[in-house]
């Protein structure tokens, strides 16, 4: 079993959905000749040519206005937009279209698209370059939003995204692209909407996705020194979210604590805390803590380790939930 | 090159010809004559049954499309059946062109129902669209996807003067240009964005704005439905067989408020108003039609019952409808029915069936 980084799973997920699928058409800024910014769409415009694989200009409601038109005309668009931060520009076509257009024909058209981009921070990028907007997405009917932290389930996720018939928001966490795991990089089937529990713990639950993934994981190792044991669950998908695997979790511990790279107010830990609060709250011990980014912009690249979720915030955040 | 140089046209308001050689060159028969007229008489027919629906409280509002008939019967008649149709709002006229069903069609703005469009994909008529210039950019996708497909087809996308100051408008037209998408971007420039008139939307000509994109702009009489046509068809001709898209003005007038819900009285200057009723586009085309000989007693009659028909039809589908099933709602969301929308959708049924039992 070979080792691969999450970019080269991603990399072999378009390569494959190209091959699997005709219709698939990959697009967006820099990703043809250059192989994207983060190279994951690298050599695909070599290998299916530029029908296929092609650079747009440099205009994101552009990239993802066509998408909706290839898509009522039975393509599968994949674009990527380059990075979270610029993908503002794009906001009224995913959230007045990309999202409304199966509702608005009350069921018979659906979009098969799928919006890559790279998102979060933590990999000391310059200014709008480390942003978490899974919020905006997953607060808008109509779409589906994934945000994978590990190469395997990067791959197979983005399998699964692109043969959804319905439209997805895959975000990739910058810090991950190049993480490595020793997978074997064949579709398992894994469906969108479900949650993985990363280790199991008794103690307490940390929820978490994306980039806080390992750090949650290192903080759960930690605190096994101290003979605590917690829980670890990556929800994998916001929209549809894993509500059963979710409240399992808080149910058996009774002590949950959510992490996120996204401020606080409104963002989408405080959609799980009102989840667990309203399906597990008879099983609660304690109430249920956020460890987020601020209610800032994200602040400049040095600074960014007082921002980000540290394993030092999120075990006092647990010991407060521990010792209530 | 002066606008008004610039502008095509083929009849004048008073139905005279005006370019002999363009009325010689066209490829209408009579009966094309006639079917132009009669889609503009029942868009004329509808647009008042509809502003009448409203006021009677059976629509929730309503966008006339009163003035524009020649520049929107025109235009989608010099289409084929498989080019694809993107409309804005105010496209009632071509909407009858392309044979869509009216009544699902004002159950839109009933607001029993979203878009308009039972079958988009089928029809080649995407559903009614409201944020401005936003289906340019579809239309853009739609026709990039046709020419990888190798289809003879091309896109047409319908906006207003003030969606060319959108950024969509932008970004349509320069991906249109460097993709070569069999495209026509339709504009008809009737003078008005709700209370904002053309000069205070953009210091440029609009048909001038094409030759930014590297492809053709030309402007034409939009109360003109022959020069309209012509320029049309020669667009699409071009988009199916050149790949080159190209930017209609027609220039035209909105003869009604933005919508019924708008009191124009506080911008519209009445003057205005008067001179443009006087180049109306209907009387203009049936003089010509009269002159031609191309029509005659009967045929109007007959046109003028079925106007009356379509629009009986249309109020008898809409009034007192009631709203659709609410249960529907949470399985147009998506393809599957996840557990969060499951719960919503429960949570209804259970509600009705309470209301049911106290009933």
């Amino acid at each position: 079993v070979a080792s691969v980084t999450m970019a080269q799973a991603l990399n072999q997920a378009l390569r494959r959905a190209l091959t699997d699928d005709d219709r698939v058409l990959i697009f967006g800024e820099d990703v043809g000749r250059l192989g994207g910014v983060f190279r994951i769409t690298d050599k695909l415009q070599d290998e299916f040519g530029e029908e296929r694989v092609f650079d747009t200009p440099l205009a994101e409601s552009g990239i993802v206005g066509i998408s909706v038109g290839l898509a009522l005309g039975g393509w599968r668009p994949v674009p990527e937009i380059q990075f979270d931060g610029f993908s503002y520009p794009a906001l009224d076509q995913v959230i007045s279209h990309v999202a409304k257009y199966r509702f608005r024909s009350a069921g018979a058209v659906s979009l098969p698209i799928v919006i890559r981009m790279p998102c979060a921070g933590g990999v000391g990028a310059a200014e709008h370059h480390s942003e978490s907007p899974e919020t905006y997405y997953a607060h808008t009917a109509g779409l589906k939003v994934v945000i994978p932290s590990t190469p395997a389930d990067a791959f197979n996720l983005l399998l699964a995204s692109i043969r959804d018939p319905d439209p997805v928001i895959f975000l990739e966490p910058k810090s991950r692209y190049w993480a490595k795991e020793e997978a074997d990089l064949k579709p398992n089937g894994l469906p969108i909407g479900k949650a993985r529990v990363l280790r199991d713990g008794s103690h307490g639950t940390l929820v978490t996705w994306g980039g806080m993934v390992p750090r949650c994981i290192e903080a759960a190792e930690a605190a096994a020194e101290d003979g605590v044991e917690l829980e670890v669950v990556d929800l994998r998908c916001l929209v549809p979210l894993d509500i059963e695997t979710l409240i399992a979790s808080a149910r058996k511990t009774g002590r949950v604590v959510v992490v996120h790279e996204a401020p606080m107010t409104a963002g989408f830990g405080a959609e799980v805390v009102a989840r667990v609060v309203e399906d597990a709250f008879e099983y609660l011990e304690a109430p249920v803590l956020r460890v987020t980014g601020y209610d800032t912009p994200y602040p400049p690249a040095k600074s960014e380790a007082h921002f980000l979720p540290s394993v030092e915030r999120i075990l006092l955040a647990m010991e407060r939930v521990l010792t209530f | 090159v002066t606008d008004e140089e610039q502008t095509a046209r083929i009849i004048d308001p008073t139905g005279a010809v005006v370019d002999r050689a363009a009325r010689d060159a066209l490829d209408l028969k009579d009966e094309d004559l006639r079917a132009l007229y009669r889609s503009m008489a029942l868009t004329r027919q509808v647009d008042l049954e509809c502003t009448a629906l409203q006021r009677q409280g059976e629509l929730a509002v309503y966008p006339p499309a009163l003035g524009q008939e020649a520049a929107q019967v025109g235009s989608a008649y010099a289409l084929g059946e498989q080019d694809f149709i993107f409309p804005a709002y105010r496209e009632v006229g071509v909407a009858i062109v392309r044979g869509i069903d009216l009544v699902e069609y004002t159950h839109f703005h009933r607001g029993t129902r979203h878009g308009g469009v039972d079958d988009p994909i089928g029809r080649r008529f995407a559903e009614v669209t409201i944020p401005i210039a936003t289906h340019a950019l579809h239309a853009v996708g739609w026709a990039m996807g046709a020419k990888k497909d190798g289809e003879p087809v091309c896109a047409i996308a319908y906006i207003g003067d003030g969606a060319t100051s959108e950024g969509d408008f932008h970004e349509a037209c320069n991906f249109a240009g460097v993709f070569g998408a069999p495209v026509v971007f339709f504009c008809q420039n009737n003078g008005w964005a709700i209370s904002v008139p053309l000069a205070k939307q953009t210091a440029a000509p609009i048909w001038r704005k094409a030759e930014a994109y590297g492809f053709p702009g030309v402007r034409v009489d939009g109360n003109d439905v022959l020069a309209v046509y012509a320029a049309t068809r020669e667009a699409a001709e071009r988009a199916r067989s050149e790949r080159i898209p190209t930017l209609i003005e027609a220039v035209t007038y909105r003869l009604g408020p933005h919508s019924t819900a708008d009191d124009r009285s506080r911008y519209q200057p009445e003057e205005e108003i008067e001179q443009w009723r006087s180049f109306d586009p209907m009387f203009r085309f049936r003089k010509f039609l009269e002159t031609e000989d191309a029509i005659d007693h009967a045929f109007v009659e007959q046109v003028e019952t079925d106007a009356r028909d379509l629009a009986a039809e249309i109020r008898a589908g809409v009034v007192g409808a009631p709203p659709r099933e609410p249960l529907q709602m949470f399985g147009w969301v998506f393809s599957d029915l996840p557990p969060h929308l499951t719960r919503q959708r429960d949570e209804v049924a259970a509600l009705a069936e309470t209301e049911e039992e106290q009933a």
